[in-house]
């Protein structure tokens, strides 16, 4: 078994007289280098192939794009849509990936994802409805802002709905799984309902929009879209970096890691606010992507050990990892055509989940 | 010498339910105490109000001399370390891991050594690298109460001898490790450091407690040595139990319960 497997790897480490902290650099790196080689090959397939030899050219390195219509084609594909597609997927596996983990730490339960709950689609919601409210006669003045008013809506959505979650799911410092998977099924289905009404009174522009939210989709990736992204991340990493400590000891439950000093109240602030920024800047980007935010950090545990000092980084480069890989399959796999990546991640992350469902059942009872 | 720990006068009432009332108590370095009490009596809540998690409704608590409300979490850390009843770890940490986090910002090396006198001491050095999840019940309670112990010398090592709370610690190990851990913690207040520890056998707390504290429906019903919470009397009142009292060679009481209280007396 893989806990077996670690164990051993564990011993061997301690017996060899080596700290943990080569390995960790050396997770770090490896991801580095994964990510890096996936973001090649995405760079090189798609509707228009870029062979590997012409890819430097293209990316405008050597060659002169105005004596070659071919180099010029290259470098249009390359600069304007897959560089930004390819960054933005990064990030928002990046945003997911962490922000799971940091929902994990907070409820300590290793099936929270923010998607699974309706955090995600507390956040399309109100993106929804920003999109309905803007393009309607009320909204008129707000037309303008409509591109910045989406990350915020998104965001206050989803930090509306972890708000709601914590309270209910958690009582007496106590988290129950169980109330906490129903909780969210019921806020998701609230939001749904709501997105449902939305879909019924928008009209055939603002029903293609509003599709998109709820499938996700990075097709609408662009350079702007990135300018708004990578601070969100750049912040939320830093941020990760004073709750890591404490992200491990509230696994002891929220009394013990208060006497053994975190401030849980702060804690739970940080990480709800972060959570909600996070899920709702992914959100206003590419809609809703299930699963990232599951697979990731529960991979990592099996390996690297569940301290967030390491998770929390190695969980934004893997899910980065994850959603190129994912974002170069939805893109080519029916091409010209382009899947929806929400389904596809609901694909692999959904029986995924299933799988460690029935793996806790025997550990633990709901 | 004054008192480490001073309760006024608390109080703890939830929507209407007065769990706890009113309850003085004053404790030194170096004691010793045993909260014992029926099901329901408050001892857990009390227990809870003199760690800082519960703010009492009325009356005052101090640490130091200083109003306990008045530390942040941090420091509180550094005078006072509470093992809880229950605690579940749901992340596969390894046995080090978890006595590691009773070290909180202490430096890496200084904790190491820490960390491995606390293995040592519960029994659990040879399972330092297993996930804590896969170890028996009253094995993860070991390794909780070793993290507790790290958190206790890394403050008294800042502060000097600090305050070690315990809510029923033995609840779910065997008897040996339950003398264990007991004489370890025995061994701390020979050091100094205050102990107030829940304990539902009252055998075992007359054996290692040298201030027994009797909680009866939220009061402090009894607050003395062993021979004043041992009386057949008080043990009719507050358990509701006959009990015959016996004492063993070197003068500690130990009790056998003899009948019920009779049919039709409702509590």
């Amino acid at each position: 078994m893989s806990a077996l497997a670690e164990r051993s790897a564990r011993a061997k480490q301690r017996r060899a007289g080596m700290s943990p902290r080569p390995a960790a650099t050396l997770t770090l790196l490896c991801l580095f280098a994964a990510l890096a080689g996936t973001a090649l090959i995405a760079l090189t397939v798609g509707a228009a192939g870029i062979p590997l030899a012409r890819l430097p050219a293209a990316l405008g390195l050597w060659g002169d794009a105005v004596t070659s219509p071919l180099l010029a084609r290259d470098q249009l594909v390359v600069w304007s849509i897959r560089i930004p597609r390819i960054a933005a997927a990064a990030m928002v596996g990046a945003l997911l990936a962490v922000s799971g983990t940091i929902m994990q730490g907070l409820f300590r339960n290793p099936l929270a994802d923010p998607a699974l709950v309706g955090v995600s689609s507390g956040g399309a919601f109100a993106a929804a409805a920003a999109i309905v409210f803007t393009d309607s006669h009320l909204g008129e003045s707000l037309r303008f802002l409509q591109h910045q008013l989406l990350p915020v809506a998104a965001f206050a959505g989803s930090l509306v709905t972890t708000i709601v979650l914590y309270g209910i799911a958690s009582r007496g410092g106590r988290t129950s799984i169980a109330i906490f998977l129903l909780a969210g099924l019921a806020i998701a289905a609230i939001a749904n309902a709501g997105i449902g009404l939305l879909v019924f009174v928008a009209d055939d522009r603002q029903l293609r929009d509003i599709t998109f939210w709820m499938l996700g989709s990075l097709s609408g990736a662009t350079w702007s879209k990135l300018t708004a992204l990578a601070p969100v991340l750049a912040a939320a990493l830093i941020a990760c970096v004073p709750i890591a400590r404490g992200l491990d000891v509230l696994v002891l439950g929220e009394a013990e890691a208060f006497h053994s000093g975190v401030d849980v109240e702060r804690l739970k602030q940080m990480s709800i606010v972060l959570v909600s920024a996070m899920t709702g800047v992914a959100v206003s980007v590419c809609g809703v992507v299930g699963f990232v935010g599951i697979v990731v950090p529960h991979l990592l545990r099996l390996v690297i050990g569940p301290a967030h000092r390491l998770l929390l980084p190695a969980s934004a480069l893997l899910g980065a990892i994850l959603l190129v890989g994912a974002d170069t399959v939805a893109r080519t796999i029916v091409a010209p055509a382009e899947m929806p990546i929400g389904i596809l991640t609901a694909a692999i992350g959904a029986p995924f989940f299933l799988a460690m469902l029935l793996r806790q059942r025997n550990l633990v009872s709901l | 010498m004054s008192a480490l720990l001073e309760a006024q006068a608390i109080s703890m009432t939830v929507s209407g339910a007065t769990l706890v009332d009113a309850v003085s108590l004053q404790i030194g370095a170096g004691e010793m105490v045993a909260i014992v009490g029926p099901n329901g009596a408050g001892k857990s809540t009390l227990l809870r109000m003199l760690s800082g998690d519960l703010r009492p409704s009325r009356g005052t608590l101090r640490l130091r001399q200083r109003d306990l409300n008045t530390y942040r979490p941090r420091e509180l850390a550094q005078h006072r370390a509470m093992l809880s009843q229950h605690v579940n770890v749901s992340f596969p940490f390894t046995v080090e891991e978890i006595v590691s986090m009773g070290a909180g910002e202490s430096p890496r090396t200084a904790a190491r050594g820490l960390v491995r006198a606390a293995l040592d001491e519960v029994g659990l050095a040879p399972f330092r690298s297993r996930q804590l999840p896969t170890l028996s019940g009253g094995e993860q309670q070991r390794a909780h109460f070793a993290r507790v112990l790290v958190q206790l010398a890394c403050g008294e090592a800042l502060h000097g001898p600090g305050l070690l709370l315990l809510d029923e610690p033995t609840s779910s190990l065997d008897l040996r490790h339950q003398i264990d851990l007991v004489e370890t913690a025995r061994r701390r207040a020979k050091r100094g450091t205050a102990v107030i520890a829940i304990l539902h056998d009252l055998n075992l707390a007359m054996r290692f407690a040298d201030r027994i504290l009797l909680l009866h429906r939220g009061r402090l019903a009894v607050d003395g040595d062993r021979a004043a919470a041992m009386r057949a009397e008080t043990l009719r009142k507050t358990f509701e139990i006959d009990a015959a009292i016996e004492y063993t060679g070197d003068g500690v009481p130990f009790l056998l319960p003899q009948t019920m209280r009779p049919a039709g007396q409702a509590t």
